[in-house]
C-alpha cells in the first residue's frame, strides 16, 4: 500500500461528502432542525469546492439526491471563473446530463436562483439555452411553468418564435393562437370544457376561478394527470395504477395508509410492491444468495413533519428489494413484528440484539437499515459487530473473500457529525435516500471500511462518470 | 421508608445531551386504577389550607380513577380532558379556588395536582413556628410562624434540553415510569400504574416542577457522560456467549442504576405521611432526612394494599431548600431552643443565627438580637 495519510483523509472527506449529499434534503429530521441540516449541508458544500473540486463536479454522476445536485450545479456556475477552459467543459457537460434528468419544476429553480445570484456568464447562458432546446414539447412548458419560463428567458436572453414570445410577454394582445395548448389556455380563462385539456397543476387554478365542484374536477381532469399526482390523490377517487409506481414511493404511499386500509387491501399492495421491488432488482434477482436485514421500525423512523416516515419506508423498500434479490431472505425488525404490511414507528431500537438474531442464521450478508441511534442498550450494536469482526467471524479466519459482508445503510443525515451516523467503525456506512440505489451504494460502502483506496476510489468515480456521461437521456 | 420500586424493571437509558432518560417497565400494569390528565384553561389557582390561601401555576392535575375490582382492569381511555364545571370566565384574571391539594372529583374519581401535595408538605414543615416563646425569636415568628413561605420552582420548559429529549426519547412497550437525569443528576422519578398511562402523560413531565438545582445543570448543558459498559470479547467463542454477555450486560446496568444512580431517592431517615385513603390505596407524601451535602427528594406516591407503587412523582430540592429544612428539622428537635440546637450542630448561637439569616430565615429572629450577633462578627 502506498497510500499516504493525506489519501486517506481525502478518501474520507469524499465519501462523507457523498453520504450526506444521498441523505440530506436541508429538511427536518427526527433529531435536529432544518437550520441545522442547511447550516451543516452548507458548510460541506463549500468545503468540497474549495478542496476537491474535480470530486465535487463528479458526485452529480452518483446517486445524490436532487436537492444537493441543484446546491451542485448552482455552486459550479457561480464558481465558474475559478478553474481553466477544459475543466469547465466537462463540468458543463456534467452539468446538463444531470439537468436533463432532474425533475423540470427543480432545473426552473436553479435558473431563478441563478438569476437572483446574478450569475450570468456566458457558461451559464449556453447550459439554459441547450437545456431549454433539449426540451420535447417547450409549448407545454411555457403553459405549467409560465411564470419560470419568463423569468429564465428575460435572464438568459432566450430567443422565442413570434407565437411563443406572444404567449410569454403579451397574451392579452392575441386573438387566437395557432398552438393548440396556447389557445385552449387562452379559452380556459373564460370557457370552463378548454381546462381540461391543460395541465394538473395549471387547470386546478382556473377549476378554482370558474367554481368548478373539486369532484368534478377531478373526474374530468384524470386522464391529464402525471403518474405522481394519481398517487397521491388516490384517496380522492382518481384510480392509478400501483404496478408502475417507483418503490420508494410506493412503500410511502402505503404506509400513509391506516392500518385496517392495509389490511383491507393486502392483496393488491403486497402485489404492487413486489413488482415494483423485481422490477428494480432486474436480471440480478435471486443472485444474492443468503441474506439477512436488519430494519429499524422504531419510533425515531417516524421521521419529521416533512419528512414523514420517510425512513421506515426506505426499510420497507430495502425489505422488498432484499426478498427479491436473496435466495434465501429473514428480515428482523426492530419491534419484532413479522407483518410488514402492519409497520408502524414505535418503541426503543433494540439493534444489538437484532444483529445476533441476524448472526444466527448465518448469512451471506446482512444488511442493517437504520438511523444510527441504537439505544436499547446503547452502543450493543458496535459491541456486538467489533467482537464479530474480532473474534467470531468465521469465514474471516479462513480467508478474507468469504466473510459475511455486512453493510449499514443510514437514511438520515446528521447535521452535528456533518455525516450519516455510524454504528460501528469495521461496518461501513452508506447513506441512502432511495432503495432503488441500493446496489451502488454497497458497492459504495466498500470504500468507507478504508480497505480500498483513494486511487480505486477515483477510478470509480471516473468510470460512473463516463457511464453517466454515455448513458442515454 | 416503606416502600421502593418493586415490580418495575430499570429500561436501558436513552441520553440527548445532558439528559438521561431511564425508562422503569413493568410485567403487568397495577390493577384497578388508572391515571388520566385533567388540563385547565386558567393559570393561577388559590387553594385555601385552612387558614391561609396558597397561590401557585399549576398547569395540569391528573385524575386517578379506579373500579372495584368487578370490572376486568387494563382498558385504555387515554388522556380526558375535562370540562370545566363553570360557565364563562369573568373578564378579569382568571383565579380557581381548590379547597384542597386533593379532592374527589366524581365518586370514583379523585384530582389531585402533581407535586404539589410533596411541596405542601415541604413548605408546612413545621409551619408554626416555635412552641416556646424564647427570649429570641421575633414576636412576628411567635405569633405566625413561618407564614408565609414561598419556594421557586422551574417548570420542565425551562430545563434546557427535557422537551427535546422527551420528544425524541422512544418509548419502551409496557413502559410505567421514567427516571429524569440532568447531567447525572437524579431530577424526578415518574411512575403510573399502567402503559396507556404513561404514553398518555408522558408530555405532561414538560410542564412538570422541577428545582433550580436540575435549573441550573440545564443551563450549564454538560454532556451526560457515556455510561455504557463495553463487551469483553475475550472469552466469547460463539454467538451464544455474545448473546449472553449482551444480557449480563443490560442486567449489570439495571443494577447499577437502581444502586448507585437511583440510591438516593430513597432515604431511610426520611418519613412518609399518608394524605387520603382511594378504595384500598394510599395517597402518601415523603420527606427526606435534610441530610446536608446529599441528594434529597421530596414526593408523593399512590401504593396499593401490598404497598406496590402504582404512582411515583419526585421532586430534587436544591442544596438551600435542602439547609433550610435541616436547620428547621434541628430547630424542632430542640423545640426551638437556640442555644440547644447550637451546641447539638457543635457551634455557637451566634453562628448558628447568621447561619439561619443567610439560609432566608432572618426575619424570625429579633432584630436587636441579629444585629447584636452581627456586631460580633464584626468585632473579631
Amino acid at each position: 500500500m502506498s497510500e499516504t495519510f493525506a489519501d486517506l483523509v481525502a478518501c474520507e472527506d469524499v465519501l462523507m461528502f457523498v453520504n450526506a449529499a444521498i441523505t440530506s434534503t436541508g429538511q427536518r429530521e427526527f433529531h435536529g432542525d432544518r437550520a441545522e441540516q442547511r447550516l451543516s449541508l452548507g458548510f460541506l458544500h463549500e468545503y468540497m469546492l474549495e478542496n476537491y473540486r474535480e470530486v465535487y463536479a463528479a458526485a452529480l454522476a452518483l446517486d445524490v439526491n436532487d436537492h444537493n445536485a441543484a446546491i451542485i450545479v448552482r455552486n459550479l456556475l457561480v464558481r465558474a471563473g475559478d478553474v481553466g477552459v477544459e475543466r469547465r467543459r466537462k463540468e458543463g457537460r456534467l452539468i446538463a446530463r444531470r439537468l436533463q434528468g432532474m425533475p423540470r419544476q427543480r432545473v426552473y429553480r436553479v435558473f431563478r436562483e441563478l438569476r437572483r445570484l446574478g450569475v450570468n456568464n456566458r457558461r451559464t447562458r449556453a447550459i439554459i439555452r441547450d437545456w431549454m432546446a433539449g426540451r420535447r414539447d417547450p409549448a407545454f412548458d411555457l403553459v405549467k411553468y409560465r411564470g419560470a419560463v419568463k423569468d429564465v428567458a428575460r435572464h438568459a436572453h432566450l430567443r422565442f418564435d413570434r407565437e411563443q414570445h406572444d404567449f410569454l410577454f403579451a397574451p392579452r394582445a392575441v386573438k387566437a393562437f395557432q398552438t393548440p395548448i396556447f389557445e385552449q389556455w387562452r379559452r380556459a380563462h373564460y370557457e370552463q370544457a378548454a381546462i381540461y385539456e391543460l395541465p394538473y397543476t395549471v387547470a386546478e387554478g382556473f377549476a378554482a376561478k370558474h367554481g368548478i365542484p373539486r369532484e368534478v374536477f377531478l373526474e374530468r381532469i384524470e386522464h391529464r394527470m402525471t403518474r405522481l399526482e394519481r398517487l397521491r390523490m388516490q384517496g380522492a377517487g382518481v384510480r392509478a395504477d400501483l404496478g408502475e409506481m417507483p418503490l420508494t414511493r410506493l412503500a410511502s404511499y402505503v404506509l400513509s395508509l391506516p392500518l385496517d386500509e392495509r389490511a383491507a387491501r393486502r392483496a393488491e399492495l403486497s402485489r404492487a410492491l413486489r413488482t415494483a421491488a423485481r422490477r428494480v432488482a432486474g436480471p440480478a434477482r435471486g443472485s444474492w444468495g443468503r441474506v439477512a436485514a436488519v430494519l429499524d421500525d422504531s419510533y425515531s423512523s417516524l421521521g419529521s413533519g416533512e419528512k414523514r416516515r420517510r425512513p421506515l419506508a426506505v426499510a420497507l423498500a430495502v425489505h422488498y428489494l432484499l426478498e427479491a434479490l436473496a435466495k434465501e431472505y429473514t428480515p428482523l425488525w426492530t419491534s419484532g413484528r413479522t407483518d410488514e404490511l402492519l409497520l408502524y414507528p414505535s418503541g426503543p431500537t433494540p439493534l444489538g440484539l437484532r444483529i445476533i438474531d441476524a448472526l444466527d442464521t448465518a448469512p451471506e450478508r446482512l444488511l442493517i437499515v437504520s438511523d444510527g441511534w441504537d439505544n436499547a442498550p446503547p452502543g450493543l450494536a458496535a459491541d456486538v459487530l467489533r467482537v464479530w469482526r474480532t473474534r467470531l467471524d468465521p469465514g474471516h479466519r479462513r480467508a478474507p473473500g468469504h466473510r459475511t459482508l455486512i453493510v449499514h445503510l443510514n437514511p438520515v443525515y446528521d447535521a452535528d457529525g456533518f455525516e450519516v451516523r455510524r454504528l460501528a467503525p469495521a461496518v461501513p456506512t452508506a447513506g441512502v435516500r432511495d432503495a432503488e440505489n441500493l446496489a451502488t451504494l454497497v458497492e459504495l460502502a466498500r470504500f468507507a471500511e478504508g480497505r480500498v483506496g483513494l486511487a480505486k476510489l477515483r477510478a470509480h468515480l471516473d468510470d460512473r462518470v463516463a457511464r453517466f456521461l454515455g448513458a442515454p437521456a | 421508608m416503606t416502600f421502593d420500586l418493586d415490580g418495575l424493571e430499570t429500561g436501558p437509558a436513552q441520553v440527548w445531551g445532558s439528559v438521561r432518560l431511564v425508562p422503569l417497565i413493568r410485567d403487568e400494569p397495577v390493577p384497578n386504577l388508572r391515571l388520566h390528565r385533567k388540563v385547565y384553561a386558567e393559570p393561577v389557582s388559590v387553594v385555601d389550607v385552612g387558614d391561609a390561601y396558597y397561590v401557585s401555576f399549576v398547569p395540569h392535575a391528573f385524575v386517578a380513577a379506579w373500579d372495584d375490582g368487578d370490572q376486568l382492569p387494563g382498558a385504555s381511555y387515554g388522556t380526558r380532558l375535562v370540562e370545566r364545571e363553570s360557565g364563562q370566565a369573568p373578564p378579569r384574571i382568571p383565579v380557581r379556588v381548590v379547597r384542597r391539594m386533593a379532592r374527589k372529583a366524581d365518586r370514583n374519581r379523585l384530582r389531585f395536582l402533581p407535586l404539589h401535595l410533596a411541596v405542601e408538605g415541604y413548605l408546612a414543615l413545621h409551619f408554626g413556628g416555635p412552641e416556646i416563646a424564647w427570649e429570641e425569636w421575633a414576636r412576628r415568628a411567635v405569633a405566625r410562624g413561618l407564614s408565609p413561605r414561598c419556594e421557586e420552582a422551574y417548570t420542565g420548559l425551562q430545563v434546557r434540553g427535557l422537551e427535546d429529549a422527551l420528544r425524541v426519547f422512544e418509548i419502551h412497550p409496557g413502559q410505567c415510569g421514567v427516571l429524569v437525569y440532568v447531567a447525572d443528576s437524579l431530577a424526578s422519578a415518574f411512575a403510573v400504574p399502567h402503559p396507556d398511562d404513561y404514553r398518555a402523560l408522558h408530555p405532561t413531565l414538560v410542564e412538570d416542577l422541577f428545582g433550580e438545582l436540575i435549573y441550573m445543570y440545564g443551563l450549564l448543558g454538560a454532556p451526560a457522560g457515556d455510561l455504557s459498559g463495553r463487551i469483553d470479547g475475550t472469552g466469547i467463542r460463539s454467538l451464544a456467549d455474545l448473546r449472553a454477555a449482551a444480557e449480563l450486560q443490560r442486567e449489570e446496568w439495571a443494577s447499577f442504576h437502581d444502586a448507585v444512580m437511583a440510591g438516593q431517592l430513597f432515604d431511610q431517615d426520611g418519613t412518609r405521611q399518608v394524605v387520603q385513603h382511594l378504595h384500598g390505596f394510599e395517597l402518601a407524601r415523603f420527606l427526606p432526612s435534610f441530610a446536608p451535602r446529599a441528594e434529597n427528594h421530596i414526593g408523593e406516591t399512590i401504593t396499593d394494599g401490598d404497598g406496590r407503587v402504582a404512582y411515583l412523582k419526585s421532586f430534587r430540592l436544591s442544596d438551600t431548600q435542602v439547609r433550610r429544612g435541616y436547620l428547621l428539622r434541628r430547630l424542632a428537635e430542640h423545640d426551638w431552643r437556640l442555644s440547644a440546637t447550637a451546641a447539638a450542630l457543635g457551634t455557637d448561637e451566634g453562628s448558628l443565627a447568621l447561619r439561619l439569616e443567610r439560609a432566608g430565615f432572618g426575619y424570625l429572629l429579633r432584630q436587636d438580637v441579629l444585629d447584636h450577633y452581627r456586631a460580633r462578627r464584626r468585632a473579631t
